[in-house]
């Protein structure tokens, strides 16, 4: 069976209230190294079906990596007898009604394959070769899929969305690992990939890190590139409940009841928003999920069609994220998550480099690692800096700092913005593996706390 | 199954593969998630596929697939064999894998009573509810939410020596959470379960393995004086901490600072890599000399417990750390040979049939002393500290050293009692200072093993269970945070 046989049949078999299926084909490859070697590599492919069956207010999910003609209704029934049994759902809504006419639903499923990696694995030969003879170790991740979605439902939905994503990460060293470096990117097909150029701006930090300082723990004037701010500002993405915010749990409860929408969170006019459509961070344009979570997805939610949305406008707080029942019990819209996001500030045009150069004395990050929530009241978060902290003096690079470990929050930092530049297309460092398609700036803080310092290289 | 693997194998044998394995999994899970009593969320999966790894002209070849038959296990294997091609190129180390006996088509079984997924829905659903229930109509209690997480694997291994084992393990991790909100300060405050997700069966909920009614009972009244406990202040303290923290603490800075592929660098690029490097092994003093820690897959109900681990090799117990030395590391069979350790010690693992084995954490514990003191003596050698209970956030650095954590309770230690709970405390150290400042370990009577669901490594990312056992522990003079501080407020 083809994944829209697998639908059209499982849709057939049901006898619940409404029925929503998603079947995905998968299809992945990836080349691994370390120390100037390959090390691992793949070429997978894999299969999903979920059944939601709707009954009565309640959901059942049953999801499997394949099934024959003959275990389909079993998966069916077992869906139906899932509903039962969880009982009625908060999150629970009619289910969504066609919107237009359904766009290429007959076609196949569209595969990668390791050949798609073929020019980084020749680039890598000739930049391991280099790498070596300038005294550099290389390490590094790279990795494309495709992934084909058809979501068939009871109300007469039939929709497909072709998903590519790929990233690319290089990660360079001293032999004595004293000094490390790091550049990653995300992309759909690796045709704008150039392994070489890569590599040529792990030199030059490297270089950059010829002159280690060695600094204490404190606050400092610090610039956080865009891989750093798309690490913090996914965490917010995702943690932006409406329902948890209205229920007092979160950094956005208002004090005294309700939420913090309408608030100016930063002096700056930086916007924080999602687009389906947007150029280079197309992302599935409609909305999917085969469990509910929070309040913020809903399996009831499958195949809304998904809008632009504003999180943050100009400074101010204009929304969270909702499902639809949600949005009926408290009369806003429905905002799901959608798998984007761009932080800017309109007008602004400055490169990491210009801010650099307007730095009379600071700290200017590579990227954050092992990002995790401290306290949700604030949102106060920790992690580490990592694979490069410079010094900056007189507009200058002038040397690399040892590590910290940083203890701040998103929301917090937003107040406290004094220069937002050049919103960019940037892979995040710690929370690639979920999330690829973003777009953020390079953020002016300063203050920052660098609670203790890292030993770490 | 068989026909597959024979299939397979019989392929890259023709096609020249020094080494090759094939792997057939079935992985079923099932989570559920209530809220308030109702059900948030239920989603019951299963995964099946199957993978063929090569060593090709001293390169690795993996690849994986989902139709189980004979002609595309063939399919696969070549691809593999492909992939293998590609790579060569890029290849500067051939790979070679340390000896292992043949275990011939052998089984192993994990232990339990009720396997999970024959429980009806409706029965989980019924107590979890009914837990959730208890704790909503405790004085101060605004929300609960309740989780059981379930997991049924089943591996089929076959390699070209002709070892074949055929394994299934349970496990789960139940966990309920209260918490109270002030709406009129603007505030809220959580209070969690410690019962440890195990490897075990449902009875897990239902026996007496863990006093689910007793730590129910007590949350309510936790969650309140913790609502309104004093702020800690910054600075050294004695800490005395609790099995169901330390855990954490384990393997962060032991647990992940031992595997011997990262100390070579191979997770540079990701995870990072130790401080332990390989050329301290036998020499680096990582802790006091009351410290202990093995590494064992073989521990009853350890979730990282199996028979043969996905390079074909039988578990096994070992020491990593002897009376405060680093004497061994975690071990696959690529890195066994690579530093001629000689025999892997089992810690290859693939979370899933569509990813490649990697060396994976074991059961990584601190042994408790043998008629060492009990938790309310080591309590007792504290003129002033803090008692830690249950984990919350934490994170440590790329290298291993600098950690943070936080936790569920921290109970004020004053001249050798409690002296109820403090709040916005986080413990920060160096690894080596930290464990260096271990003045005393519990007795065997004081040990529990707990760990995780969702330890994460490897790209693409692999997640892996994993146990950690220790008794409570005393430390002297750690730095402790105060959050609030940190958050600038």
């Amino acid at each position: 069976m083809n994944p829209q046989e697998t639908v059209e049949r499982a849709l057939a078999l049901s006898k619940a209230d409404g029925c929503v299926v998603v079947a995905t084909e998968r299809s992945e490859a990836n080349l691994r190294w370390a120390g100037n070697t390959l090390t691992t590599n793949g070429s997978m492919r894999s299969r999903g079906i979920a059944v939601i069956s709707t009954i009565g207010g309640a959901a059942g999910v049953v999801q499997r990596s394949s099934v024959d003609a003959h275990e389909l209704e079993d998966l069916v029934r077992a869906s139906e007898q899932a509903a039962r049994d969880a009982g009625p759902n908060e999150d629970a809504a009619p289910l969504v009604e066609p919107d237009g006419t359904p766009a290429g639903w007959d076609e196949a499923p569209v595969e990668t394959s390791i050949g798609t990696l073929g020019g980084v694995a020749r680039s890598l030969g000739s930049v391991f070769e280099r790498a070596a003879g300038q005294q550099r170790l290389l390490f590094g991740f790279a990795e494309h899929s495709l992934e084909t979605r058809y979501v068939g439902s009871s109300t007469g939905l039939r929709l497909r969305h072709v998903q590519p994503t790929g990233r690319i990460d290089l990660n360079g060293k001293s032999p004595d690992y004293a000094r490390s470096a790091w550049v990653g990117r995300s992309t759909r097909d690796f045709t704008d990939i150039d392994v070489e150029a890569l590599d040529g701006e792990l030199a030059r930090r490297l270089e950059w890190a010829a002159r280690p300082v060695e600094l204490p723990a404190g606050r400092y004037e610090t610039l956080l590139p865009p891989a750093a701010v798309a690490d913090l500002f996914f965490y917010l993405y995702v943690t932006a409940g409406d329902r948890a915010a209205n229920e007092g749990r979160t950094v956005f409860s208002k004090q005294g009841g309700g939420t913090r929408i309408g608030e100016r969170l930063s002096p700056l006019p930086v916007t924080l928003r999602s687009d389906p459509a947007a150029p280079g961070l197309e992302a599935e344009p409609f909305f999917t999920a085969t469990r509910s979570e929070e309040g913020t997805m809903s399996v009831f939610d499958n195949g809304l069609p998904l809008r632009p949305t504003d999180w943050i406008r100009d400074g101010v707080l204009t929304d969270l994220v909702r499902t639809r029942a949600y949005a009926e019990q408290t009369g806003a819209k429905p905002t799901p998550l959608i798998d984007n996001l761009i932080l800017e500030q309109p007008g602004s045009t400055a490169s990491v480099d210009d801010m650099v150069a307007r730095t009379e004395r600071g700290l200017l990050l590579t990227c954050v690692w092992y990002v995790r929530m401290v306290d949700p009241q604030t949102m106060l978060m920790t992690g580490l800096t990592r694979d490069g902290v410079y010094l900056v003096e007189g507009g200058e690079v002038t040397g690399a700092v040892n590590n910290f470990r940083w203890n701040e929050s998103p929301v917090n930092l937003l107040s406290r913005l004094t220069e937002v530049g050049a919103s960019e297309r940037v892979l995040p460092r710690e929370f690639a593996d979920y999330f690829t398609r973003t777009s953020m700036p390079t953020l002016r803080v300063p203050d920052f706390n660098m609670s203790t310092v890292s030993q770490a290289s | 199954m068989r026909r597959m693997a024979d299939a397979a194998l019989q392929r890259v044998r023709e096609l020249g593969a020094e080494h090759a394995d094939f792997r057939l999994e079935r992985i079923r899970n099932q989570d559920l998630v209530l809220r308030d009593g109702r059900v948030d969320s239920a989603s019951d999966g299963q995964d099946v596929g199957f993978a063929v790894r090569v060593v090709h002209e001293g390169t690795w070849g993996f690849a994986a697939g989902v139709d189980l038959t004979p002609e595309a296990a063939v399919a696969v294997a070549e691809q593999a064999v492909e992939v293998a091609k590609v790579s060569r190129p890029v290849n500067s180390e051939p790979i070679e894998l340390a000896d292992e006996p043949v275990y011939a088509d052998v089984t192993w079984v994990s232990p339990y009573e009720v396997n999970p997924f024959d429980v009806p829905d409706a029965d989980k659903f019924g107590l979890l509810a009914e837990w959730s229930e208890r704790l909503l109509a405790a004085d101060g209690v605004d929300h609960v939410q309740a989780m059981c997480l379930q997991v049924q694997e089943n591996k089929f291994y076959a390699d070209l020596a002709g070892t074949i084992t055929t394994q299934q393990r349970v496990r789960l991790h139940p966990e309920l959470e209260a918490t109270s909100v002030d709406r009129s300060r603007g505030t809220f405050e959580t209070m969690r379960t410690c019962a440890p997700p195990a490897g075990r069966g449902w009875e897990y909920l239902t026996g007496d393995t863990w006093d689910w009614a007793g730590e129910l009972g007590r949350i309510p009244e936790w969650l309140a004086e913790k609502a309104k406990a004093p702020s800690v202040d910054p600075g050294r303290y004695d800490l005395v901490v609790d099995p169901t923290n330390l855990w954490l603490t384990i393997h962060e800075s032991i647990g992940h600072a031992t595997e011997l592929d990262r100390a070579l660098g191979y997770e540079a690029a990701y995870a990072g890599t130790s401080f332990a490097t390989f050329d301290k092994l036998g020499t680096l003093q990582y802790g006091s000399p009351v410290m202990t820690v093995t590494g064992d897959r073989t521990t009853e109900h350890g979730l990282a417990t199996i028979g043969y681990d996905d390079d074909g090799v039988r578990t096994q117990q070992w020491d990593l750390i002897r009376d405060g030395r680093l004497v061994g590391y975690q071990l696959d069979r690529r890195m066994a040979r690579l530093k001629g350790l000689g025999r892997s010690n089992g810690c290859a693992f693939a979370d899933s049939p569509g990813h490649i084995p990697v060396q994976r954490m074991a059961n990584v514990s601190l042994q408790p002393a043998p008629g060492g003191p009990s938790l309310d003596e080591l309590i007792g050698g504290v003129e002033r500290g803090i008692y830690v209970v249950g984990d919350k956030s934490w994170s440590i650095d790329m290298q291993r050293y600098n950690f943070q954590f936080t936790g569920q309770r921290f109970f004020r230690i004053e001249n050798g009692k409690l002296a109820g709970q403090l709040r916005d405390v986080a413990y920060q150290a160096t690894t080596t200072d930290f464990w260096g400042s271990m003045e005393a370990v519990g007795g065997p009577e004081t040990f529990l093993l707990a760990g995780a669901f969702n330890c994460g490594k490897a790209q693409p990312g692999q997640v892996a269970a994993v146990g950690h056992g220790c008794p409570p522990a005393l430390f002297r003079g750690v730095n402790i945070l105060n959050t609030v501080q940190e958050g600038g407020r």
